[in-house]
């Protein structure tokens, strides 16, 4: 079972590093965006294999963590790639 | 009773494996944003989805440790990572980045033009 885990743990974060290709020579920005979102969405998954192989609940929390800040990124990338602000001042918008 | 639980285990982890797998060759292989946002989204989703299952189901079967983050941690991500595939294809449009030669059709142009000659109108009264 632990042999299993480990091998899975593996092939994650091997993806992980084919990921990272995409994002070292994407064409565009929004490239380099899709790609970190897929390597922040990998880490989470990367991190409940590493709870099963240390056999603690501690890092349960982390997963709920990770998940907020990719999705907060991502939300607040996007809108500063397609309207060259985060935060507006006109209301009209 | 543990074969069960292990076999519950280990085929939620593998399935979840297998679509972790076919993202990293989508993003690496197909030729646009809008297709590599679209093999991003729904099969990263499903991926980590099935790999928090098994890891749910370990806890709790192995373990006798019913955990609530994780179900809600779950939840949390099959509601907010299609949106944010969404709006990264929607960033990506409209920042003008081109699809690539074999797109047919391309609907959204007009209506893009359309609402910006209707603001500017409405800029302009």
């Amino acid at each position: 079972m632990m042999t299993f885990i480990w091998v899975s743990l593996i092939l994650v974060v091997l993806s992980m590093i084919g990921i990272m290709f995409r994002v070292f020579r994407g064409p565009s920005v929004p490239d380099r965006l899709i790609a970190l979102d897929g390597i922040g969405v990998m880490l989470i998954s990367a991190i409940a294999l590493i709870s099963i192989l240390f056999d603690t609940a501690f890092f349960i929390d982390v997963i709920l963590l990770i998940a907020i800040m990719s999705f907060i990124g991502t939300v607040s990338f996007s809108k500063f790639i397609e309207k060259g602000e985060i935060i507006e001042r006109d209301r009209n918008c | 009773m543990t074969v069960i639980a292990n076999i519950l285990i280990v085929t939620s982890i593998l399935v979840g494996l297998i679509f972790t797998f076919v993202t990293m060759i989508g993003i690496l292989r197909l030729p646009d944003v809008y297709t590599r946002a679209h093999a991003a989204s729904k099969s990263a989703t499903l991926g980590v989805l099935s790999i928090l299952l098994g890891v749910f189901f370990h806890f709790w079967l192995k373990e006798d440790h019913f955990s609530i983050s994780l179900l809600l941690g779950i939840v949390f991500l099959f509601i907010t990572s299609p949106i944010g595939g969404h709006l990264m294809g929607r960033a990506a449009y409209m920042s003008g980045v081109k699809p690539t030669d074999l797109t047919v059709g391309d609907d959204l142009k007009e209506a893009v033009k359309e609402a910006r000659e209707q603001n500017m109108k409405r800029l302009k009264d």
